[in-house]
């Protein structure tokens, strides 16, 4: 069976979605995104709402944030915490996996 | 279909009360939650913890879990005793919360249909809604963030028919990996998702990219790094030597006096972007071993000739 090579859209720094694009990726409401925008857990570019751009990554935020929720029962200002720590786990993690011996030699 | 302990899994006695199994719930949630935790199986865990709660918590599953006795142990071949649900008063709440279709066949067996509340029905004729966005994992090699590539992945989504059975439906799917990804990036595919129910569009599909690891270089967003052995008298004496990178051999200046551990950037040679990320170059310096005599010979006139005391600074 032949098949067409599909071609995506990267969704990095660079790439802008509008409220609407972040709620219908996450299946969220608009008020919970604005929500995590107000704990100031998602920095959208632009004053008013309808001018926000968020980045590509806020997509990622989004969904973690939903899930913590969900299954945690965690509230905005401990999701806004879970989020940061996270991130800094993260950075460490990718800086002490540099000092570790390679797992194949 | 193998029987499940969902006490043992919970970690409870089986005359645990409803707080109890709360609690550990809650814990067990917590430690093994995909986003949070480090484990490898992690995921399969809290899906499994999900189940064994949405079962124990809701009273009137758990007599009618409770029903089945206590012999039966994890994994055993299980089979559903005709009307094994006879006698129960159900109140219909179905399931309560989660992703049912993440649920295993035991508790589709028990807790699927019988148990009131029919999760197909909310298609209905007329209604015009946009199809479910799918999020899946794709892994890719470092090499390919360095040239791009095409991956083909398989995908599996349940899919329910109009008798609200669910099935897993395959499918496979080639993808272009463009140029410059990182690790963690979502790569958007329009219209891949669940289609749209009635004139709605099609949901999205999302891939998030994940490196294979590499046998020598680690990367760090856009950065990689690469432990590079050099030997004592490249180190010592400078030299120009061969240094691999995902793009293709380089030729790397190792100073006079390189120590190990030092930093050698080769700046714009990690994954490709705007800008590009940076190569690390580690030394790290290796000793030839001392098994011939000649070598043993040479470690001896060092040791007369050089008179180096490394430990100078720790006045000894």
């Amino acid at each position: 069976m032949t098949q067409k090579t599909l071609s995506g859209i990267l969704l990095d720094e660079q790439t802008e979605l509008t409220l609407n694009d972040l709620c219908r990726a996450c299946s969220s409401s608009a008020e919970w995104i604005i929500e995590l925008v107000e704990e100031g857990v998602l920095e959208p570019v632009g004053y008013q709402q309808t001018q926000w751009r968020f980045s590509g990554i806020s997509l990622q935020k989004v969904r973690t944030a939903m899930r913590l929720q969900q299954d945690l029962g965690i509230n905005l200002a401990g999701i806004a915490l879970a989020l940061d720590l996270l991130d800094e786990i993260n950075t460490l993690q990718a800086r002490l996996c540099r000092y570790e011996p390679n797992d194949k030699d | 279909m193998d029987f499940k302990d969902y006490y043992k899994i919970m970690g409870v006695e089986r005359d645990a009360s409803q707080d109890e199994i709360k609690r550990a719930y809650r814990k067990l949630a917590r430690k093994y939650h995909p986003d949070v935790s480090k484990e490898a199986d992690a995921e399969t865990r809290f899906k499994e913890v999900g189940e064994a709660y949405e079962a124990l918590k809701d009273p009137e599953k758990r007599a009618a879990y409770d029903q089945l006795g206590a012999n039966w142990k994890a994994g055993q071949d299980f089979h559903p005793p005709p009307d094994w649900n006879a006698g129960f008063e159900f109140s219909g709440g179905g399931y309560t919360g989660g992703n049912t279709s993440d649920y295993s066949d035991f508790f589709e067996s028990l807790f699927g249909q019988g148990f009131g509340a029919a999760q197909a029905g909310r298609r209905h004729a007329g209604f015009h809604s946009h199809g479910n966005d799918h999020h899946a994992k794709v892994l890719v090699d470092l090499e390919d963030a360095y040239r791009g590539a095409t991956r083909s992945i398989i995908l599996q989504a349940p899919e329910v028919d109009s008798q609200g059975h669910v099935s897993t439906k395959q499918r496979t799917l080639n993808v272009k990996i463009p140029k410059g990804v990182k690790q963690g990036q979502r790569i958007r595919l329009s219209g891949q998702g669940s289609p749209g129910m009635g004139k709605g569009q099609a949901g999205d599909l999302y891939l998030e990219i994940e490196f294979n690891p590499h046998n020598i270089y680690k990367v760090d967003g856009l950065d990689i790094y690469l432990d590079l052995p050099v030997t004592p008298w490249e180190a010592a004496l400078g030299a120009s030597i061969k240094v691999p990178t995902p793009d293709g051999q380089v030729d790397l200046k190792i100073a006079q006096g390189t120590t190990s551990g030092r930093k050698l950037r080769l700046k714009g040679r990690g994954i490709p972007g705007k800008p590009p990320g940076d190569l690390y170059v580690i030394p790290q310096i290796t000793l030839p071993p001392a098994d011939s005599d000649a070598a043993r010979e040479l470690y001896q006139k060092m040791k007369q000739e050089l008179a180096y005391n490394p430990r100078s600074k720790l006045g000894v």
